[in-house]
């Protein structure tokens, strides 16, 4: 066991500097100006397309991922050989017809998989950042996939589609480059962080940082990895992606391969087994220092608080279409987060769609197959299409 | 519009003659907020004829899903409670069409859309035609009709009222009349000089145009 993981270690290490994707970097004279007001450079991006891009560059579409995504998004995953996890919504023939639309997705600032982040080598010492990778916000990851966008010679995107984190990056474009974005699909999201959503943040933090292997952060050159630690963090996360119906309905009291009670603290409850699956499987493939960056850069978001207080300026004169998508169960960004988005941009004057999705599966029903979801989405995506003559 | 013409225009579009006697009441290129806007058929020929800046509000999700794909801006909401979230004047006109009689609180859906828009449509049945009075009379059963087909026990319009009632409604909140067109059961609009009583007998449905004192 040890023994595997450690070979993943290695693959997913490998994937921070040399990813299976296109990759574009940008060199010393064209730094990224951070949002803490530092510099980052040189900057690398690692991305995925599908489709082609049409003559008048009119049919792209941005996928932005969520925290613990990347931009394997309709491909096989290079260190899973998983399924993209929005392989169901984008390929031929597809919600995101790939035989029409171009579609992006990058690997965010901050993470593991090729975009430069804690794991990739900090320049100025030859070593793996670490903690002296610079603190990154919501802004910092759009304002790098803008730097993306422009080399790829795309003037205006046919829309920018994203849930959980990815929905918040799809807020920060709109607002930030609204003459670069036709439409925008915010799905499961918020225009803020909550206390509690920040409450169970820092409770991963504070796993991943006792767990004796982080070292401080610097566990690559150390040659350890804090595996426990983010274990423990993405199962807490794990629970607030669900909801108390679906593991309810999923596992209920059941024991896992046995008959009764073991009286220890093996895993008794199918339930446990699954959360410590789902730990296990994630530090395979992701780093702990990145989930330590882009858990901040989500606390730190506040659209409202960098725009005077109000939410509305944020979207003020906007001619960006929305469509915002909350589900009745997810209490991770719950629809009262949604309505809060969609009332400012009608103060705003932006024309702005809803829907409030009934499922009972929490906040990852934006990753699973709702008829719903996929109904409106497409409906959204082809008249935006016909607005734009794609 | 003449009778013939407005008749002639509902089957050449295919668009319900209340509609377009909506659609005649809006300026070209209005910003326009239809309240329960249904499958989005009245916003569609609201862009088509008048080249609006067109939004929606709707209960169901199906409803909007369908406007979305129309490509009109719609929200997830209810007139009762989510007219309180937009601004003062942030529309020309605020259109409920044949929605008035399903509200909780018709009245203060009203204030509402004279709050947010400078003028607003309300178009519902009404209820003093002589198609009702005649079933609750002679028959003593609530009615059921084209127009209201619903059975008493699971309509989902809560608030019926006659044209004299939201004439009386305008007076008290208070609010100006700007425009009334009553249609019969053929669509036809009954004349503007016929007194109140005749259009709360004869008029199916009702239009009106109102707007803030």
């Amino acid at each position: 066991m040890a023994r595997k993981s450690r070979q993943a270690a290695g693959s997913a290490h490998s994937q921070a500097e040399s990813p299976d994707s296109a990759v574009i970097r940008f060199d010393m004279d064209r730094p990224l100006q951070l949002e803490s007001g530092q510099f980052l450079a040189p900057l690398q991006v690692a991305y995925n397309t599908y489709g082609t891009l049409n003559a008048a560059r009119s049919n792209a579409i941005l996928i932005c991922h969520a925290l613990t995504g990347d931009q394997h998004v309709a491909n096989v995953h290079p260190v899973t050989g998983k399924p993209g996890w929005w392989e169901i919504m984008i390929g031929p023939g597809r919600l995101m017809d790939t035989n029409r639309y171009f579609v992006i997705c990058a690997n965010v600032l901050g993470a593991c998989m090729g975009t430069t982040g804690p794991s990739s080598i900090n320049p100025a010492t030859g070593r793996p950042f670490g903690l002296d990778f610079p603190v990154i916000t919501i802004g910092d990851m759009v304002n790098a996939q803008a730097m993306l966008i422009e080399h790829l010679g795309i003037d205006k995107l046919l829309s920018v589609v994203g849930g959980s984190m990815g929905g918040m990056q799809v807020l920060d474009w709109a607002a930030r480059y609204p003459e670069r974005v036709f439409s925008a699909m915010p799905i499961a999201t918020g225009a803020k962080h909550s206390a509690q959503n920040i409450a169970f943040d820092e409770v991963g933090r504070q796993a991943v940082m006792a767990d004796p292997d982080w070292r401080g952060g610097r566990y690559i050159e150390e040659g350890t990895r804090p595996e426990k630690g983010l274990a423990v963090a993405r199962m807490a996360a794990h629970i607030t992606y669900l909801s108390e119906q679906a593991l309810q309905r999923k596992f209920g009291r059941a024991l896992q391969d046995r008959d009764s009670r073991t009286f220890s603290f093996d895993a008794d409850f199918q339930v446990e087994s699954y959360l410590r699956h789902q730990g296990s499987s994630f530090v395979e493939r992701f780093d702990a220092n990145s989930y330590l960056y882009l858990t901040r850069a989500m606390n730190y978001f506040d659209m409202a608080a960098d725009h005077g207080g109000r939410l509305a300026n944020a979207f003020a004169g906007s001619k960006t279409r929305f469509c915002v998508i909350s589900f009745t169960s997810d209490w991770l960004f719950p629809t009262s987060d949604s309505r809060a988005i969609v009332h400012a941009l009608n103060a705003a004057g932006a024309p702005v769609s809803f829907v409030e999705i009934e499922s009972d599966k929490g906040h990852d029903a934006f990753l699973l197959d709702e008829p719903a979801l996929f109904a409106t989405m497409r409906g959204f995506l082809e008249a935006a299409a016909a607005a734009r003559g794609v | 519009m003449t009778d013939a013409e407005l008749r002639d225009l509902s089957s050449a579009t295919q668009a319900r003659v209340d509609h377009l006697v909506v659609a005649e009441m809006v300026t070209p290129g209005a910003r326009v907020l239809d309240v329960g806007c249904g499958d989005g058929a009245l916003l569609s020929l609201l862009v088509r004829m008048r080249q609006v800046d067109g939004r929606g509000i709707e209960l169901s999700r199906e409803g909007v899903a369908t406007c979305v794909s129309h490509g009109h801006a719609v929200i997830q909401g209810d007139a009762d409670t989510d007219l309180g979230d937009y601004p003062d004047d942030c529309f020309d006109f605020v259109i409920l069409s044949q929605t008035l009689q399903a509200t909780r609180n018709p009245r203060r859906v009203i204030e509402q859309m004279l709050r947010i828009g400078h003028h607003a449509i309300v178009s519902f049945p009404n209820f003093g035609h002589w198609g009702v009075r005649s079933s609750l009379f002679f028959k003593g059963r609530m009615p059921v009709t084209a127009n209201l087909r619903h059975a008493w026990y699971d309509t989902p319009n809560i608030h019926f009222c006659t044209i004299r009632d939201f004439v009386a409604l305008v007076e008290e909140i208070p609010a100006t009349m700007e425009k009334a067109v009553a249609l019969n059961a053929a669509g036809e609009r009954i004349g503007f000089n016929a007194p109140w009583w005749l259009w709360n007998l004869l008029g199916e449905q009702a239009v009106f145009l109102i707007k803030r004192v």
